[in-house]
Order: C-alpha cells, then sequence, then structure tokens
C-alpha cells in the first residue's frame, strides 16, 4: 500500500464535557476535517483504560487519540491528570513493543475549541499517514479475542 | 467610714481614700502632674501639697498618697499651701522650662517667671517618673529607670541605649503629663498604639463600625496583655467586668444539609510588582489602605493625609494593578474601575487635590455605571489611558522635587508621561484565598485555572457545583461587586430552600462487583468525590451511588475489572473499538 493512498484508521477517545462537545461545536461551525478519526465517548479522560488503546491497536488501529478537558478544566477535577500519567507509562510500554510512540497522542481541547480539534485531528491525521500503516498483526503474531 | 472636713465642707468616705480622692468627691480641684488614677501615687511633683489639721497639728502633706484620718481638716488653698505650691512650680519650671502643663499650673498660681537658674530652655521632664511607673506596673516590662542622682538625674533605659526589654508600646509616652517623651521607632518595629498612618488606633476596638456583634475586641497582636501578662488597664476601667482576657476560639459541631461556600477573596500583594513601589514608598497605599483612610472611623478620622500629616495636592489612582497583566493574573478583576472613580469623586469632595486615574479600559458594567462614569469625567479628573511602566521619587525637574512620579505611556497621545504626585493609589487585582485550594478538596468541587471555585455551569448553573448540596456565593467563584455578590448569595439560600426532601442522582454512576473486588483499594484513592468506601467486614470496596458522579477513573485504575460503569461498562466500550475497526 503506497502512503499517498493509504487511509489510516484513527480511534478518539473523548470526553463527555471538553472534547466531544469541541467536535460538537467543530461538526456545527461546518469545519472540515479528515474522516479517519472515530469517537468513541467517554465520560472522562481519566475513564480511558490502557487496555482499550492495546485493544485498539491490536485490532489494526495506525493511531489513537485521547482528548480531555485543559489541566485544571476537568469536569471531574483531575480526571485528565490521570489520564496524563497512564499515558505518560503506556507511551513506555508501546515504544517496547515496537510500536512508535507518535501513534499514542493525549491532547487537551475545550468545549469552546471546535477549530483547535479540528486543526488537531487533520494534523495528526498527516502525521500517522507519514508514519505509514501499523500492520501490527503482521509483526507480531497475536491470538485473536484475547482478554483484557 | 472616715468622717473629714475639706475646706470647711464635711464628708464621709471610705477609709484609705485618699486626700485628693475625698477631694474629688466634693468637687474641689488641687492641681497635679505626676498622679495618674490607674497607678500608684508617687507625690514626686509636690503640687498637690494641702494643708491638714489633726489632733491639733498643722502639716503640710502631699495629698496624692496621703490617706484621710477621722477628724482630718484640710485646707487646699491655705496660704501655707500656696506657698509651698508656688516654690514647687518654681523649681519645676526651671527643671523643665518648655513643659506647658507646667507653665498652665504655674499661671493659675500667679508665678510668672522662676527665680532659679533654667539649665535647658528645652527640657520638658519634671522626673515624675509616671513612665518608670507605667513601664513596671502597667506594661511589665521594666525597660527604662531613673539614672545617675542629683542634678544629673534623668529616665533612660540602661546605658542609654535602645533597650532589648522595650516592647514599643509607647504607653510610656502616652501617660506623660508633659509630652516629654517622643517615641522613635529606632529598629523598624512597629509601634503598638501607633496613632501612625494607617495602623491600628487601639488594641481594644470595635473592628469596624458595622461589626456585628457591635462590641469591642481585644486584638492579641497589639494588645500589651498579651506582650507582659501585665496592664489590664481596660479590666480595671471596666465597671461591667466584661473583659475576658482567656477567651478563645471555640469548635462546634452542627449538622446541616447542605453548605452554601462564600469564603470571600484576598487583595492581591503589590509588592510583588517592585517597578510600583509599594512598600517602599509610604505614600503609595492600596485602595484598602485609602479606603481605611477616607473611612470616618479611620485614623484620620476621614481626612485624606499624606504620611506627613498635610493634605496631598495631586493623587495617581492606578487601575489594573496585577490584574489584565500577563506577569500575573490574565483576568479582570471587575471592580477597580468603579471604585477607583469612586475614590476620584471622594477627594474632589473632601479635597482640592488634582487626580490622575491611570486605567487600560473603564468597565463600567452595571446599572447606574456608565453614568457614574460620565459624572466624574465632568469633575475634572484626568483619564490617562496607559498601564503604569514605573513609579519613582528620583526627580528629573524641579518641580518633580519631593513628589512620586508617576511614568506612564499615554496611549490617546502616543506619547510618554511623567506626572508628579502626592500619593499613589494602587487597585490591585482580586485573586483567590490562599487555602481556596483545600477547601475545594475538602468540599469536592473544582476551581477553574485562575483559581476561583468553579461553577456547575457558567450559564445554567452559576450557583450550584458539581457536588450535590454545596453551593457557592460571591467572590470565591470569581471577582464581584456587591450587587452581583447580594444576588448570588440570595439565589444559593434559594437553592438550598428548594432542594427538598429527593434527590437527583446520575444515571451513569458507578457500580463494583462484590464477587470480583479484592480489596486492594487504589479506586478509593483516585475517587475525586469520596463517594468510595471500604466495606471492613467484607474486605471490599463499595461506590455510594449518591455521591458518584460517573468519571469511572475509578474502573480505568481497577486491576481486578470489579470497578463497572453503567452505559460504559469495559466489554461495552471493547465492542465499540471492535466494531469500528472491523469494517
Amino acid at each position: 500500500m503506497s502512503n499517498e493512498k493509504f487511509e489510516p484508521k484513527i480511534i478518539g477517545f473523548l470526553c463527555n464535557w471538553c472534547s466531544y462537545q469541541g467536535a460538537d461545536l467543530a461538526g456545527t461551525s461546518r469545519l472540515q476535517y479528515p474522516p479517519n478519526l472515530i469517537p468513541i465517548r467517554v465520560m472522562c479522560s481519566g475513564r480511558v483504560d490502557p487496555s482499550f488503546i492495546l485493544r485498539a491497536f491490536s485490532r489494526g488501529a495506525d493511531g489513537v487519540l485521547i482528548f480531555g478537558c485543559h489541566l485544571g478544566d476537568c469536569h471531574y477535577e483531575e480526571g485528565n491528570y490521570k489520564a496524563l500519567r497512564r499515558y505518560k507509562l503506556l507511551t513506555k510500554l508501546l515504544e517496547q513493543f515496537g510500536i512508535e510512540k507518535e501513534r499514542l497522542r493525549l491532547e487537551w481541547v475545550s468545549a469552546a475549541e471546535g477549530d483547535r480539534f479540528a486543526n488537531l485531528v487533520a494534523q495528526i491525521t498527516k502525521e500517522i499517514k507519514a508514519l505509514g500503516p501499523l500492520n501490527w498483526e503482521n509483526q507480531i503474531s497475536i491470538e485473536k479475542g484475547g482478554s483484557k | 467610714m472616715v468622717k473629714i472636713k475639706i475646706d470647711g465642707k464635711e464628708i464621709k468616705v471610705e477609709k484609705g481614700t485618699t486626700i485628693l480622692k475625698a477631694a474629688e468627691k466634693l468637687d474641689i480641684k488641687i492641681p497635679t502632674l505626676c498622679y495618674h488614677p490607674l497607678l500608684e501615687p508617687y507625690s514626686a511633683c509636690r503640687i498637690c501639697m494641702v494643708e491638714i489639721k489633726i489632733k491639733n497639728r498643722n502639716e503640710l502633706v502631699t495629698s496624692c498618697n496621703t490617706v484621710v484620718e477621722e477628724g482630718m481638716e484640710i485646707f487646699t488653698v491655705s496660704d501655707r499651701a500656696l506657698k509651698a505650691r508656688r516654690i514647687n512650680i518654681e523649681l519645676l519650671m526651671a527643671r523643665a522650662p518648655a513643659a506647658e502643663p507646667v507653665k498652665k499650673i504655674a499661671e493659675e498660681l500667679g508665678i510668672e517667671k522662676t527665680r532659679f537658674e533654667i539649665k535647658d530652655p528645652t527640657e520638658k521632664c519634671i522626673l515624675c517618673g509616671l513612665c518608670v511607673r507605667t513601664c513596671e506596673q502597667v506594661v511589665g516590662a521594666k525597660a527604662i529607670s531613673f539614672i545617675e542622682r542629683g542634678a544629673d538625674r534623668k529616665v533612660s533605659p540602661p546605658f542609654e541605649e535602645p533597650s532589648e526589654a522595650c516592647i514599643s508600646c509607647a504607653a510610656c509616652a502616652y501617660f506623660c503629663p508633659t509630652e516629654a517623651i517622643i517615641y522613635e521607632d529606632l529598629r523598624k518595629r512597629k509601634v503598638i498604639h501607633s496613632e501612625l498612618y494607617l495602623g491600628p488606633t487601639t488594641a481594644i476596638r470595635i473592628p469596624f463600625l458595622q461589626a456585628i456583634p457591635n462590641v469591642p475586641r481585644i486584638d492579641p497582636d497589639s494588645c500589651i496583655h498579651f506582650k507582659t501578662e501585665q496592664c489590664k488597664l481596660c479590666e480595671k476601667v471596666c465597671e461591667r467586668e466584661a473583659i475576658n482576657y482567656k477567651m478563645e476560639d471555640k469548635y462546634e459541631e452542627v449538622e446541616i444539609g447542605s453548605v452554601i461556600l462564600a469564603t470571600g477573596y484576598e487583595v492581591f500583594d503589590c509588592s510583588k510588582i517592585p517597578q510600583y513601589g509599594y512598600g517602599r514608598y509610604d505614600n503609595v497605599i492600596t485602595s484598602l489602605e485609602f479606603e481605611h483612610l477616607c473611612h470616618a472611623s479611620g485614623p484620620t478620622g476621614g481626612k485624606i493625609k499624606l504620611i506627613n500629616g498635610e493634605e496631598p495636592e495631586s493623587i495617581a489612582i492606578i487601575h489594573c494593578v496585577g490584574s489584565r497583566d500577563e506577569n500575573y493574573k490574565n483576568y479582570c478583576s471587575r471592580i477597580c474601575c468603579m471604585f477607583a472613580m469612586k475614590f476620584a469623586h471622594l477627594v474632589k469632595e473632601k479635597t482640592k487635590a488634582e487626580i490622575y486615574e491611570f486605567y487600560i479600559d473603564i468597565r463600567a458594567f452595571g446599572k447606574g455605571y456608565e453614568e457614574f462614569y460620565k459624572r466624574v469625567l465632568e469633575e475634572d479628573v484626568n483619564f490617562i489611558r496607559g498601564k503604569v511602566a514605573e513609579i519613582t521619587d528620583f526627580a528629573e525637574s524641579p518641580e518633580e522635587e519631593g513628589k512620586l512620579i508617576v511614568i506612564a505611556e499615554d496611549t490617546l497621545l502616543g506619547m510618554i508621561r511623567r506626572i508628579p504626585v502626592d500619593m499613589v493609589v494602587l487597585c490591585p487585582a482580586i485573586v483567590p484565598k490562599n487555602d481556596a485550594e483545600n477547601v475545594r478538596k475538602l468540599f469536592g468541587i473544582g476551581c477553574t485555572a485562575d483559581g476561583f471555585f468553579r461553577e456547575q455551569h457558567p450559564k445554567l448553573g452559576p450557583i450550584s457545583t458539581v457536588t450535590d448540596g454545596i453551593f457557592i456565593a460571591g467572590a470565591c467563584q470569581g471577582p464581584k461587586d456587591i450587587p452581583d455578590s447580594v444576588a448570588q448569595g440570595a439565589g444559593a439560600a434559594g437553592a438550598v430552600l428548594s432542594l427538598g426532601d429527593t434527590f437527583t442522582i446520575e444515571p451513569i454512576y458507578g457500580v463494583i462487583d462484590e464477587e470480583l473486588c479484592s480489596g486492594c483499594k487504589l479506586c478509593i484513592g483516585v475517587c475525586p468525590y469520596d463517594a468510595i468506601t471500604f466495606d471492613k467486614e467484607k474486605k471490599i470496596s463499595r461506590i455510594q451511588e449518591m455521591l458518584c458522579k460517573g468519571c469511572g477513573t475509578c474502573v480505568a485504575t481497577c486491576p481486578s475489572g470489579a470497578s463497572k460503569q453503567n452505559g460504559f461498562k469495559d466489554e461495552q466500550i471493547f465492542a465499540e473499538i471492535e466494531g469500528i475497526l472491523s469494517v
């Protein structure tokens, strides 16, 4: 698959209060951004279990995004700090698996930042396109249907 | 009771009463200098001499320390007594020629000039020792005493050097009858009863005019009793015996259903902006200090004065000190524009001073505010649009000599201006209380990035918080003026009253599977709402649905998959991921 035609599959975990609203704002503002991102709504970025991300990569995602409220702005006070802690550890783990850490991104998008959301998605999609497909299943033999 | 006769008038007084006090009861005035009703008599000045007759024997005594006896006859203005007073006052006139009360008594006694040699025409001290007695008996510091003897006798701290024992209370100066003691703060320590500039007026006072309850309060920081355990003068004079030095803070436990947080704000510390010279220049003050100065119950009784007691000829009022400033606080403090203009209006009313308002933008947003701005504009107040760069006392021209120079860019004229003024009033930013973070954690609510408490929703829930039953009112939520604070306070009270018996809980909340929970307690640590408790008997954690807000942090943390979030179970999210990626 050549890189020009390659369309990465990107899964985004969006927190209900800021980023999901930000994505909504991007939509209602008619902002254009690549369709590669498929959002999954969670109540808080602190809900994002590292196993979600590993499962996504193992099932063929080329990139995973976690979008949360800006630090200090979390609806649940400190969930985004917990996400940040997990993200830092998880990138180390991913590197050991041979997955470029650029494939997992943690960004802060507020409910008022529709344009930031659209720009981030466009920019990250471009970067992941440049990295090429992850193709993890072929690189690492992994049992299908593995549990958490 | 003892029966005595004073100047022919009979009176019965209690045993142990001094002649001076007995005479007082008959409204007979005996002149004194060294007597003070709150201190032990010392009979140093000997102006209170009276003639007494007892058992057919006539005697001259000092009335301040002579106790009455049965059948005593007292003549306060007999020739012998007056003669004795005259010679004593002449001696005092030679000793302390500059003392005004001595001159006054001499005049009353018909003495114009002393026959004795005057050593120092500027001397005021009559060596009455009232200060020494004050320091010992009242204050308990024992910092001063008489030194030398005879003609060289004087009052001084040991070795005539500033004393370590002195607590700078200035009580000696307060009791001195001839104003011979001037207190200078040699070690730059705070003078306690300073009637200086903006300091407290007395150690026992009603905190402010509208205080509830409207009773005086002892300020332990400036009360002598709390420094030396002596004094207790207020206890002596209080007839109602209402003084209680042992009163302490009490802690009471009250059961309540909901809480309104109205913890208020603090003002920005202006000394953090060194170029404005707050703390370095005496006449650079903050808005709160200026308010205190203007107030009728303030240290100057409402007169606007400089540190040297003169009325200022010009005042600069500087807006946005620390607010709307990238280096300090980004937000607008909302109230400053209006009170700064009120200050201008007040100054115009009380003095003839020229006023300069340095502002970034005038934000007159409330009802009637814009009209007030117009009115102040018409009162010949100089509005200069620009942020002040520096306040200095370094004069560049003769008219700047002895003034504070405010250097600012006038953005409307497009030039740098130097404006010499006598007084500068800084309008500091409103900042969150320093313990706001602790209060936030205690009540399980949030703070915005600027540190103020976060409301549930900026438009739809401006009074409630994410924790049910916790409401916020006033400047703890953000800078606010009085009408807005009152409105929010009333709103919060109304919200509490309308709570009723039912509670709404989030549809999305967490549950812990008792079978799977291993009791590791990890979830308890991550819960921002303290909604998880540990069941000691079963050794498992439990989520209280009433408190859970459904963030799901505990679910992501749980290593055994026991914690589940309604609507966002792990299996549901996995199914979503697989669904997306199977296409």
